[in-house]
């Protein structure tokens, strides 16, 4: 017994010092031979100009449109799929896809679309009216949890309801049929007039998938289990998601890589490179150094703090995305006296909004005076402004018999992190300095972002606060619409004018009325001061310096058909 | 020793069922729920409860709770809400990932770790120990974090030899029929996915090995210190033993019992570890998947991977508990 153990002691230990001499050797090896191997790489993947790799920062969901509103996943399907329309490269006009041309009936209920013709799907099957109206029907026959805003967020935004309604899905629906009238004319029936949903049909959500591929890989198809809900049982979102798109399926190992290969039957201009591969990369520092490395040629959102560096590396280039947002100051009208426009324009000039963007945006931010960013149609050419002027505040509010110092609860969140709002305290700590210099006495209320805070504000809890929004397409509509179009607990207000004006432009059919008709709903706003917009931002992408023709968009609808890689 | 391993696997139920129930309620007393982080600003509340209603989070915490038991006792952990897949593929997907990179790490710790400790004992206040105790110093303290960013400043942008992210690089093709890259690479022979996966390993692994090195480093030192003072050693010495048959068959095999303890308390410590490397090197494990699940408050992958998680730390614990009865005869199981 007792040798026994000897033997075996003494046989561990050998192991252990074997292993330790073998893994000393291996790490040597490991160092020395490793250099060429990276270095081919590289070179391989260059040289050949031929595969691009993306850093997202997760996987995406599922590969299919009408069932995500995630960024990462919808940056994955716009590669493979089109729509009807799609948006003005690097802006937010509407120009043609999958439809050539389209014309709404006069009373704005029926939209005619002609089709491009000889476009396939990488299935082989043909692109025609057919498929059209398969998509649509399917979107609005969803049932069970697909009626969910966690599956069908943007249908239920741009459309609403559903054929059969599920308890607790929106009632009615903007839709109403579809009509193929003949092989490559499409009629779309809407219930109401609306003008939004044209640019809303650029959304990658509405992008049209292959008929054949969505049955055959039962994309709607799953079992609903009482505990743990709907479990998809299809493959299409995860292996077959079938399009039209310039860029085809190749495969998807989660948290590992997207593969996508280039569609050579596309009908428009083809991908220049051959291969784009996603790679997930939750970590923004691991981002940063593995495009430093050369693994990865480029990432989204990068962070302020890193753009410097990026900047002062001759092999890297930051590329900017136009402004898609706001953030503002909201003011609550429910109660006296904010329901005097003076003290609201006071309010909006003892906002010191120059000196917040410039201190806490690092370079990206631009004042904003209106609550569209400036690159989207309606933006008006001239508002009134208020400038940063706490002599001007003062003599405001004593216009309007406000006792000095007026005291004031101003809101703001914790624990968040918004792109209009890197840092909220600090916004918060600055306005409250300039508005205290002008005639005001400050009372911070802090609470966490979600739920607490968006409820305190949306329950109208707050007289002033920091808010702000991102835009989920390319319409005005889903700004200032958003915020003014009905009366709402946290502006606290009803204006008959601005509602009607609102309503008015969301239904106009005519692109130049509209845009004429939202000019002037932001002349009405800056006037009535409902809030104070201070910032719009634009969110830096990184890339390897020999990348080319990467076109940015306010709405990320970002095209990699068009990058090159010639210059690697 | 039956006797001990089986009433502990019996007592692993108690603590999973308390574990389970602080689990299911720490991330219910989190800010914000499935519903807010997937709509963000912009869901309404019916949408918001529309979602709850979905997953039966709008019902009592005590009815959710008793529903999730059922499930889990069915061998299933419900579905992610961020992926819509069930929580149990996943987490078989990522685990070989996770325990790859343990491995990885504690081969590093363990082969670089105990002669560290025995030379720097052997050379006990000379340079070679001061050298040790300094590095094991850095091990402990130096936050592996930021460890991981020096290392692939250094070795991957610097000098260009060994990637940053992920467990093989993307040009590379591999089939997966253990989900562990190396093992794969060698099992389909595919040479050029060995060395490529074997490079992806080193930097996780010395930044996730750290710490247990310098714990090791230490422990060992002391050890051999404690035992190369002992009688019989000197006895041996006496005797003419050769030094090299003093060191390994006196010393260190006596040395070894407090060693192996601490391997074994470190490899269930690197589980946690792992969190943080993974998701500095984009390692698709449990850790980098725990993190994302926090981030958008997915319930299921967060109740079923902590719980995962901890079963497999409660096993290491007892496999060591067992080891050193079998290392040191004289522990005696009561």
């Amino acid at each position: 017994m007792r040798t026994k153990w000897h033997w075996l002691l003494l046989m561990l230990v050998a192991g252990v010092l074997a292993l330790a001499a073998a893994g000393c050797g291996g790490d040597d090896d490991d160092e020395g031979t490793g250099a060429g191997t990276t270095a081919e790489e590289s070179d391989g993947g260059e040289a050949t100009g031929g595969t691009l790799v993306f850093a997202s920062s997760a996987d995406p969901v599922v590969l299919d449109g009408a069932l995500v509103s995630d960024g990462e996943s919808l940056r994955a399907i716009d590669q493979m799929f089109e729509g009807l329309v799609t948006l003005s490269g690097g802006g937010t006009d509407i120009e043609p896809a999958l439809a050539e041309s389209w014309e709404a009936s006069d009373d704005g209920l029926a939209w005619t679309f002609q089709l491009r013709e000889g476009v396939t799907f990488h299935d082989g099957e043909p692109f025609n009216a057919e498929a059209v109206c398969f998509n649509f029907d399917r979107w609005y026959n969803f049932k069970g949890p697909l009626q969910s805003a966690s599956a069908s967020y943007y249908w239920q935004t741009v459309f609403g309801g559903f054929a059969e309604p599920e308890e607790g899905s929106p009632e009615g629906s903007l839709y109403e049929s579809c009509e193929a009238t003949d092989e490559s004319t499409v009629v779309l029936n809407l219930t109401k007039a609306s003008s939004s949903f044209l640019g809303a049909l650029a959304l990658t959500n509405f992008t049209i998938a292959s008929p054949k591929a969505l049955e055959e890989f039962g994309a709607d198809e799953g079992s609903v289990d009482e505990e743990t809900g709907f479990r998809p049982t299809g493959t299409y979102g995860t292996e077959h998601p079938v399009g039209t798109g310039p860029f085809q399926f190749e495969s998807w190992v989660r948290g590992d890589r997207l593969t996508m290969t280039r569609y050579d039957d596309y009908w428009g201009d083809k991908a220049k490179i051959d291969t784009l591969i996603f790679r997930p990369i939750s970590d923004n520092a691991a981002r940063l150094q593995a495009l430093q490395a050369g693994e990865i040629q480029g990432y989204d959102l990068v962070e302020p703090q890193d753009i410097e560096t990026i900047e002062g590396d001759e092999n890297l280039q930051i590329l900017d995305r136009p402004a898609f947002n706001v953030g503002y100051v909201g003011i609550n009208q429910a109660t006296a006296p904010f329901d005097d426009v003076k003290v609201r324009q006071a309010i909006a000039h003892a906002l010191n909004r120059e000196e917040v963007v410039t201190n806490f945006y690092a370079g990206r931010g631009e004042v904003a005076h209106q609550f569209l960013p400036p690159d989207l149609f309606g933006y008006a050419d001239e508002v009134t402004e208020y400038e940063y002027d706490p002599a001007r505040a003062k003599e405001l509010l004593t216009e309007a018999g406000v006792e000095m110092p007026f005291n004031v609860t101003f809101c703001y969140p914790t624990d968040v992190s918004r792109p209009y709002m890197p840092d909220p305290a600090r916004n918060f700590e600055a306005f409250a300095a300039s508005m205290n210099e002008s005639g005001f006495k400050v009372t911070p209320k802090a609470a966490p972002w979600s739920p607490d805070y968006l409820g305190m504000v949306d329950e109208g809890n707050c007289p002033i606060y920091l808010l702000g929004w991102t835009g989920d397409y390319a319409d005005p509509d889903n700004f200032v619409g958003t915020f003014f179009q009905i009366p709402q607990k946290a502006w606290g207000f009803e204006n008959q004018e601005l509602f009607d004006k609102l309503d008015e432009a969301e239904v106009e059919t005519d692109q130049d009325a509209r845009i004429a008709l939202y000019q002037e709903a932001n002349q009405l706003i800056a006037d009535f001061v409902p809030g104070v917009p201070y910032v719009h931002t634009e969110p830096a992408l990184a890339f390897a310096a020999c990348v080319e023709g990467y076109e940015p968009s306010p709405v990320s609808l970002e095209p990699f058909a068009l990058v090159s890689l010639e210059g690697c | 020793m039956l006797r001990f391993v089986v009433r502990r696997l019996l007592l692993l139920v108690p603590i999973l069922i308390g574990l389970s129930i602080l689990v299911f309620l720490w991330i219910r007393i989190l800010p914000g729920g499935p519903a807010q982080a997937l709509l963000g600003e912009r869901g309404t509340d019916e949408q918001a409860a529309q979602i709850e209603r979905q997953y039966g989070l709008d019902e009592p915490i005590h009815v959710q709770y008793w529903k999730y038991v059922q499930t889990v006792a069915n061998g299933d952990f419900g579905d992610s809400i961020a992926t819509r897949r069930p929580v149990v593929e996943e987490l078989k997907q990522r685990f070989p990932a996770t325990i790859e990179l343990a491995l990885a790490a504690m081969f590093f710790s363990i082969v670089l770790g105990i002669p560290l400790g025995f030379i720097a004992a052997k050379r006990y206040g000379g340079a070679v120990d001061h050298a040790s105790l300094l590095i094991s110093l850095i091990g402990i303290s130096v936050p592996i974090f930021f460890l991981a960013i020096i290392l692939k400043y250094v070795f991957a942008v610097k000098l260009g030899w060994l990637p940053t992210v992920g467990r093989l690089s993307v040009l590379i093709d591999l089939e997966h029929p253990t989900g562990f890259y190396v093992l794969d690479a060698i099992l389909t022979g595919n040479l050029e996915a060995l060395w490529d996966a074997l490079k992806h390993l080193v930097l996780p692994a010395v930044a996730l090995g750290s710490i247990p090195l310098a714990v090791i480093a230490r422990i060992t030192r002391a050890a051999v210190l404690d035992v190369q003072n002992e009688d019989y050693v000197r006895t041996a010495r006496a005797k003419g033993v050769s030094p090299g048959r003093v060191d390994t068959r006196h010393v260190l095999r006596n040395a070894l019992l407090p060693i192996a303890t601490i391997i074994g308390l470190q490899t269930g410590l690197l589980l946690s570890g792992a969190v943080l490397t993974e998701t500095v090197f984009a390692w698709p494990g449990i850790g980098t998947w725990l993190v994302g699940a926090i981030r958008v408050r997915d319930f299921p992958v967060l109740q079923g991977g902590i719980l995962f998680v901890s079963v497999v730390f409660v096993l290491v614990n007892l496999f060591v508990d067992v080891m050193y009865a079998v290392i040191n005869p004289r522990i005696r199981f009561s």
